[in-house]
């Protein structure tokens, strides 16, 4: 055994060894790297064409420059320009420069006379660009000279006569990221002219080329990004621009009206052809509204979108884009919405249709008709009727936030609403159920409405119709028969698709609690309860009941009176369903019974507080920590992490932050344990059994400190540090153990290479450890572990800074429900599909993160990635994985378990930077996508499965 | 300058119950080019009034010698019904333009219609299946937004149109001069179809279908789920869905509605579609993917939305099989054939329901029980009881007033024809297009002429060489702002250049002459010729700043090139005359420069 373990260790240091001469190597590699631009300057001398020059440059811009060097390589390239006569070199070489001069740590002032020299005499106009280009890079890596800024605002205007389209776009690019904002800085900035870049750039709204149009267009923006103040005037420059023939840039210039319209919302502007004056941004508001229906889509969707930012704008103008007069034969009609509206209020509801029902009723005068509006008129109509489902989703993202900022808009684009729910694209029913859902609090559906958002609930999706389901939780009803309504459609729908059962209860819970009254005249009729007869007991079990129950039960909750209609069975189901689905089924008042929880719910919110003063109380207890012997230390650790996972399990909202503090608190025992353990005493060969208890303890440090690195959402770098502490800790426990049995502490020092991450900790395991580094890293192995041995028991406890907001990440396996009794039988060798659907909680990126594992009774263990597309986001901090996982296996004689369950993967690597020079180089891909380890996050799901020998 | 101007003719329905029955045929003249557009025949007629009078053209001589071309917009009956009868019995040999889902379905249509005027209602003098074939190799199909030199002139090019599968409008141009013709065209997407798109062509002339003038619609949305919630209902309570339809066009959209929606709800009850016709225009729809809407042109990929999986074919014997069912089945009016025979089965249950998506012309079952009537007399003096509820739908597929100026607007003509529609209705919609568009707008009635001045804009080439050297001169040439241009206009062979001079006169063989131009100017001056040609200098130079001023040593001072000496005439010592010579090309600046020396000189500093 004893020797066995040896030649582990040794196999174990040998290898490190290895890997530290490499890194030695890659060390002398670092210090050759400088001659790079000396071997650039003599490929380029070598190079006999221009072809082969531009392959070197290509080749060249492969690898990163270090910052030191890059001077030197900009010299050379310079250099190399002036001697270039094929443009396309030239070109290369100035993209080049302007690559080079983004590079971090490299001030590119120095390069920027020689770049406007070459500038003055270059005559092709594409490597003109490309300069102007380079300049730009110049430029903005230099935000704070603003004599450099000038110089190059001025270089700018030069050229901007220039007669290739692709220079002036690159001039107007320059002056709009780089035009002065404040006039006063001019006088220090060596006489140069004062221009007024705003100007200069609105005069190339005329341009003849519509990408120089769109160039300037864009520049202005970008003016108006930096914080420069747009002048008003602009704003009829734009609204020329409206008409242009380029779709590129009439979008453009829709985005510009709005920036001016949230800038000066109030002004005035009169109206053309008539004495009357509007805001600003109701007349930018009917322009863009006109936008909606324009011939190209990119401009629909851009102005679709833009519509729905413009909360300033009155409700008047607002209420147009919802209202479209319909006329037939010259004779007004109403719209379907409207009459819709008339019958209900009429009292009758729901007539068929008739030949002629919607005949036109009054004359319109002819002359009052407006056919071409030029206001909002009937903007929202156009666009959710669009050809394109972009423009119909932006309309509709547009329609939810006006409706969100005014109340009586949303009433009134609720029909509109209403209607996309049987649009043809998928996307856009989710998006306007989804919108439905945002607004509901300020509205109320009528029953013809709601008829028509139930009709929706047989859709085969199920995205739309738990979508469908969370709408209905928050919906205002305004009937008894909508409710009525609503529930034979749920049940329907349950009937149909007996999956969504949790959904559909979970969404008459709150439909009950919010419309208790409207639910007590149908509670007879629900429960089919009659005045003289006894009617039959239902089945319990049936899943269409408990959601009648459940209706009822949440409605009774504040409606005193319900109780009273009951029959005794119901009492019963009461008692039973409270306790099985007890987040279901509220406590109920009920006649002859305790109420034991309603006591205790107000108490508990008054209670917050001091639960919230315990948990910082149990945790500043801690830090005497270093006072106290070794015995009360173990003690006090353990009634804190005691008290802090009670507290953790009576308040929700706390849970987060006492797991996260028991779990550090828990390492911190566990260490001490470890240290306290009596094998130090002992002589090497004697302990050897009992070091199984230490390393054992340093291995669960390990792993809880990588759960709290990776499995709470909200901890900060601070935590960080203390965690990467804590493991390079539980490390050394791992290699003193080690250690003592063998000689050896390479494999201690390679793991080192977080220890330059944290920062100076006072009094702690790092900071010794780095105040004795160069003894290290000389010292003979047994020398090392026994300084390491005394650091450790000398360091002391570090403080663990709370972070404000921590969740811990949490995962429930919904289906398969590991009730079934029926094994899944499939012929083996082929796979069977089994549905997994599972709720995450407080996952970030769950898409790379997330895995299933599948256990096989042989201890085969599988991990599969659920594709990105499995994910939804049903709300903030909530993800739903619905995937299909696919298990095979070979014959098996009895029919057996699998198990199932999530795992977080996680790679610590992906939280160091990377570096900075992405453009030229290739990122190597699998840095990021490897996993360096899985926590389990769920409980397991037990599986029956039976794999049936293939028949011959 | 004048272009030759336009020459519209068009054919339309007197009367008749709907618009949409007439029969379309246009003429346009256009540079000398003479262009028909559809060859449409009317429904409503079994006699000579079916097809357009196209004696009407020419009087005498032949059509192909008149027409450059025929160009069809879609495949309906009332737009090129009269093509076999005009190219094959009237005699026809020139092209025939038509986008390619036109080509394929126009034959079928053709085909059944002469079956139904033929075989079944027995009329001689009609174009036989032969002569439909003959006719449909004189086409020549079109792809969108492909512009077709039909010959070195006249060029056309197709619009998507949305309206049915295939529907397009047409562009034809001549020159700077075009004219649009839109056919029908919807501006608002359906279920398989898109909406109906054009580029700002500017063309001098657009003509456009008018069938809605004074409608503007309501959203399609409301129409379509209140047809599915019929269906859905009727079928749901075990009732059985009749829907009467035309073979082409709305068929196709209403069996995408309903397939998608039995996909969408998972429904089983079976869709059946009366066979026939409609199986092989739907084969052509699965063809046609690019002309559909985007929905279908995305999916298409993983399926085919034309490849229904709940439709299938219609058997006679299963309107007696229980249960529910959605039937579709032509003709659309109820007036024979399998709709009336299942119409009859079902109508006496109320459970039922009888779907109309169209207009029903006077006369047939269709409007009788749209209008409410409940017993209904068929032939043999039976009565029939209705009693199976009876809805109408209405799912037209032409733009409204709206979708008409939003065309106009989007298209931006110099002028506006209204085609195809009422008179009186037409009305509203030019006054509107003349008030809110500012565009002048016609609206002929049959068989009269629109003649429209065109401002004929005659493009010239113009040599590299001298562009460049008058780019250099000035500034950068502003958009859309005249500027002056010195050169020679040479016209060759019917085509226009702009040389440089010098590069005319080799062309042409031609020796320079020079021009000169020189004046003699009176000063009084009584110093020497010398001096007063150095005051002379002193002063021009401190006028003309941009200009070259030199003193010569012979004692002329030139600016530029032009040439000015001081001498004295012996009679008047007082006196001076300076001798101003430019040649033509100077003449500006010449005559400036005489106009200043008359003013005299500022007094010289003594």
């Amino acid at each position: 055994m004893a020797a066995h373990l040896k030649k582990r260790v040794y196999e174990e240091f040998t290898k490190v060894v290895q890997q530290q001469q490499e890194e030695i190597a890659t060390k002398k590699l670092r210090l050759t790297k400088p001659s790079k631009s000396a071997a650039l300057h003599i490929d380029l001398c070598k190079a006999t064409s221009p072809a082969d020059a531009l392959q070197y440059l290509l080749q060249f811009a492969r690898k990163p420059v270090e910052a030191e060097s890059v001077e030197g390589v900009v010299r050379i390239l310079l250099e190399h320009y002036y001697k270039e006569n094929d443009p396309s070199v030239r070109l290369k070489i100035a993209s080049l420069l302007g690559l080079l001069s983004k590079t971090t740590g490299f001030s590119p002032d120095c390069i920027m006379d020689d770049a406007i020299n070459i500038l003055q005499n270059e005559k092709s106009h594409q490597v003109l660009a490309q300069l102007l280009d380079t300049l730009l890079a110049i430029g903005t890596k230099l935000p704070e000279n603003q004599a450099i800024q000038m110089r190059l605002v001025d270089v700018a205007c030069q050229h901007l006569t220039d007669t290739s389209h692709g220079v002036r776009n690159k001039c107007l690019q320059l002056l709009g990221n780089l035009g002065s904002l404040e006039k006063s800085v001019t006088k220090d900035a060596e006489g140069l002219a004062t221009r007024d870049v705003q100007k200069i750039i609105g005069d190339y709204f005329s341009d003849q080329d519509p990408r120089v149009r769109t160039a300037a267009i864009k520049a202005m923006l970008q003016l108006h990004e930096r914080g420069l103040k747009l002048h008003q005037t602009i704003y009829n420059q734009a609204c020329k621009l409206l008409s242009d023939d380029y779709e590129q840039v009439r979008s453009a210039a829709v985005q510009l009206i709005w920036v001016v319209s949230q800038l000066y919302p109030e002004s005035i502007v009169p109206i053309p052809s008539s004495n009357e004056e509007i805001r600003l941004v109701d007349d930018a508001f009917g322009k863009i509204c006109h936008m909606v229906s324009d011939g190209s889509w990119v401009v629909r969707v851009q102005a679709a979108k833009l519509l729905g930012s413009m909360e300033q704008v009155s409700s008047h103008f607002l209420e147009q884009t919802l209202d479209k007069k319909l006329m037939s034969d010259l004779r007004r009609k109403r719209t379907a919405h409207e009459r819709a509206k008339e019958l209900y209020s009429s009292g009758e509801f729901s007539s068929g249709r008739k030949w002629g029902d919607d005949a036109p009723k009054e004359e319109v005068d002819t002359g009052a008709v407006n056919l071409i509006e030029s206001g909002a008129c009937g903007a929202f109509v156009h666009g959710l009727e669009d050809e394109m489902y972009e423009v119909r989703i932006a309309a509709v993202e547009a329609l939810c936030m006006l409706a969100q900022s005014s109340p009586s808009f949303a009433e009134k684009c609720l029909d509109f609403l209403v209607d996309m729910f049987n649009d043809e694209i998928e996307e856009v029913r989710l998006q306007s159920i989804h919108t439905m859902r945002k607004i509901s609090n300020n509205i109320t559906l009528r029953e013809d409405q709601l008829d028509t958002v139930l009709a929706v609930l047989e859709d085969s999706s199920r995205d739309i119709r738990e979508a469908l389901h969370e709408l209905l939780c928050c919906t205002n009803v305004s009937t008894k028969e909508g409710i009525h309504l609503a529930l034979v459609e749920l049940l329907k729908n349950l009937t149909k698709y007996p999956t969504d059962r949790d959904s559909i209860w979970k969404c008459l819970k709150f439909l009950g609690s919010r419309h208790p009254t409207l639910v007590l005249p149908l509670v007879p009729e629900l429960l089919s309860t009659h005045p003289f007869f006894d009617t039959a007991e239902p089945d319990m079990d049936d899943p269409a009941y408990i959601a009648v129950l459940v209706l009822i039960f949440n409605a009774a909750k504040t409606c005193p009176t319900m109780p009273a209609l009951f029959s005794d069975h119901t009492f019963r189901h009461y008692a039973y369903l409270r306790d099985s689905l007890s987040h279901l089924v509220p406590a109920l008042r009920l006649p002859g019974r305790k109420l034991v929880s309603s006591a205790v719910s107000p108490s508990i919110i008054s209670q917050e507080d001091p639960s919230q003063q315990f948990l910082q109380q149990s945790l500043e207890r801690v830090y005497s920590l270093q006072h106290l012997d070794p015995q009360g230390a173990q003690e006090l650790l353990e009634f804190t992490i005691r008290d802090l996972q009670r507290l953790g399990e009576l308040q929700s909202e706390l849970a987060g932050v006492a797991d996260f503090s028991a779990t550090y608190l828990r390492c911190q025992l566990l260490l001490i344990k470890a240290l306290q353990e009596k094998l130090w005493n002992v002589a090497a060969p004697l302990y050897l059994k009992q070091s199984d208890l230490a390393s054992a303890a340093a291995k669960q440090i390990m792993e809880e400190t990588y759960k709290m690195e990776f499995m709470y959402s909200g901890v900060e770098n601070k935590q960080v540090v203390i965690i990467h502490h804590m493991r390079l800790q539980a490390k050394a426990l791992q290699l003193i153990v080690t250690a003592r049995t063998t000689r050896g502490c390479g494999m201690f020092l390679s793991k080192m290479y977080f220890i330059t991450d944290l920062p100076h900790l006072q009094d702690s395991f790092v900071d010794k450890l780095l105040d004795l580094m160069p003894r290290l890293m000389t010292s003979k192995p047994a020398e090392v572990v026994k300084i390491l041995q005394t650091t450790l028991r000398q360091s002391a406890f570090l403080h663990l800074p709370l972070p404000e907001q921590i969740h811990k990440a949490s995962a429930t396996i919904i289906e398969p429900a590991g009730e079934s009794d029926n094994p899944l039988r499939f012929t083996s060798g082929l796979v069977v599909a089994l549905d997994v659907d599972a709720t995450l909680e407080h996952v970030q990126d769950p898409q790379n993160t997330v895995k299933v594992q599948v256990l096989y009774p042989d201890g085969q263990a599988q991990m599969i990635h659920p594709k990105p597309a499995d994910f939804r986001n049903p709300g903030p901090g909530r993800h739903r994985l619905i995937t299909q996982v696919y298990l095979s296996h070979t014959a098996w004689t009895e029919p057996c378990q699998v198990e199932v369950r999530l795992l977080l993967s996680y790679n610590s690597s992906a939280r160091i930077p990377k570096c900075p020079w992405m453009e030229g180089g290739e990122v190597s891909p699998q840095v990021e996508t490897s996993i360096e380890g899985t926590i389990p996050f769920s409980k397991p799901v037990k599986v029956y499965i039976m794999p049936k020998p293939a028949r011959r | 300058m004048y272009g030759t101007g336009f020459g519209c003719l068009r054919w339309l329905a007197e009367g008749g119950a709907g618009q949409d029955v007439g029969r379309s045929c246009i003429l346009v003249s256009i540079a000398g080019k003479n262009v028909m557009l559809d060859c449409g025949m009317h429904m409503g007629f079994n006699d000579d009034r079916r097809f357009p009078d196209f004696s009407y053209i020419t009087q005498n001589g032949r059509l192909t010698d008149f027409l450059d071309c025929v160009i069809i917009s879609h495949f309906h009956l009332d737009h090129c019904g009269a093509l076999p009868y005009f190219s094959e019995m009237v005699g026809y040999d020139g092209p025939i333009y038509m986008t390619h889902p036109t080509q394929a379905i126009c034959p079928i249509l053709l085909e059944d219609y002469r079956k139904i005027a033929v075989d079944k209602k027995g009329e001689a003098n009609f174009f036989t299946s032969q002569m439909i074939k003959d006719c449909m190799k004189k086409v020549v199909a079109v792809h969108l937004h492909q512009t077709v030199q039909v010959d070195d002139e006249l060029e056309i090019k197709a619009y998507y149109a949305g309206h049915v599968l295939g529907a397009a409008m047409f562009q034809i141009k001549v020159g700077s001069e075009s004219v649009v013709y839109t056919g029908d065209y919807n501006m608002t997407p359906d279920r398989h179809l898109g909406a109906a798109w054009i580029d700002k062509c500017r063309p001098n002339l657009l003509i456009t279908e008018s069938t809605y003038a004074t409608t503007i619609r309501d959203s399609k949305r409301c129409r379509e789920r209140d047809f599915l919630k019929k269906v859905h209902e009727t079928v749901e309570h075990g009732g059985k869905v009749l829907i009467p339809v035309f073979a082409l066009g709305r068929a196709q959209e209403l069996c995408i509605l309903l397939e998608t929606f039995w996909e969408r709800m998972n429904l089983k009850v079976p869709i059946y579609f009366s066979t026939g016709l409609t199986e092989k225009a739907n084969h052509y729809y699965k063809l046609f993917i690019p002309w559909t809407n985007q929905k279908i042109r995305k999916t298409f990929v993983q399926r085919n939305m034309f490849e229904f999986k709940h439709i299938k074919a219609f058997d006679r014997a299963f309107a007696d099989n229980p249960g529910p069912m959605v039937v579709f089945a032509t003709p659309g009016m109820l007036h024979a054939g399998q709709s009336l025979q299942i119409f009859r089965k079902w109508a006496g249950n109320e459970k039922n329901m009888v779907i109309m998506p169209g207009y029903c012309v006077q006369g047939t079952v269709g409007h009788k029980i749209l209008s409410g009537q409940r017993k209904l007399e068929m032939e043999g003096r039976q009565v029939l009881e209705v009693k199976m509820q009876v809805e109408y739908m209405s799912f037209s597929a032409h733009a409204d007033a709206k979708g008409i100026m939003q065309l106009v607007g989007q298209a931006e003509p110099e002028n506006v024809l209204l085609v195809h529609g009422e008179a009186k209705k037409m009305e509203f919609l030019k006054q509107k297009i003349e008030q809110e568009l500012r565009v002048s707008c016609y609206m002929p009635a049959n068989g009269e002429t629109v003649t429209l001045p065109t401002s004929l804009s005659i493009p010239v080439g113009i040599s590299l060489g001298l562009l460049k050297r008058e780019m250099a001169q000035g500034l950068l040439p502003e958009a859309k702002k005249p500027r002056l241009l010195h050169g020679t206009l040479i016209m060759k062979d019917s085509n226009f250049r702009l040389v440089s001079s010098e590069q005319a006169l080799k062309e042409l063989g031609l020796a320079e002459h020079q021009l000169r131009f020189t004046c003699r100017v009176h000063l009084h001056d009584t110093r020497k010729e010398q001096e007063t040609a150095l005051r002379v200098y002193s002063h021009l130079k401190s006028i003309l700043k941009e200009h070259c001023v030199q003193h010569l040593p012979d004692g002329s001072v030139t600016v530029e090139s032009i040439l000015i000496q001081a001498a004295a005439p012996s009679e008047d010592p007082g006196t001076k005359v300076l001798l101003v010579s430019w040649t033509y090309q100077d003449e500006e600046l010449g005559s400036f420069l005489t106009s200043l020396l008359k003013k005299g000189l500022p007094q010289a500093p003594s």
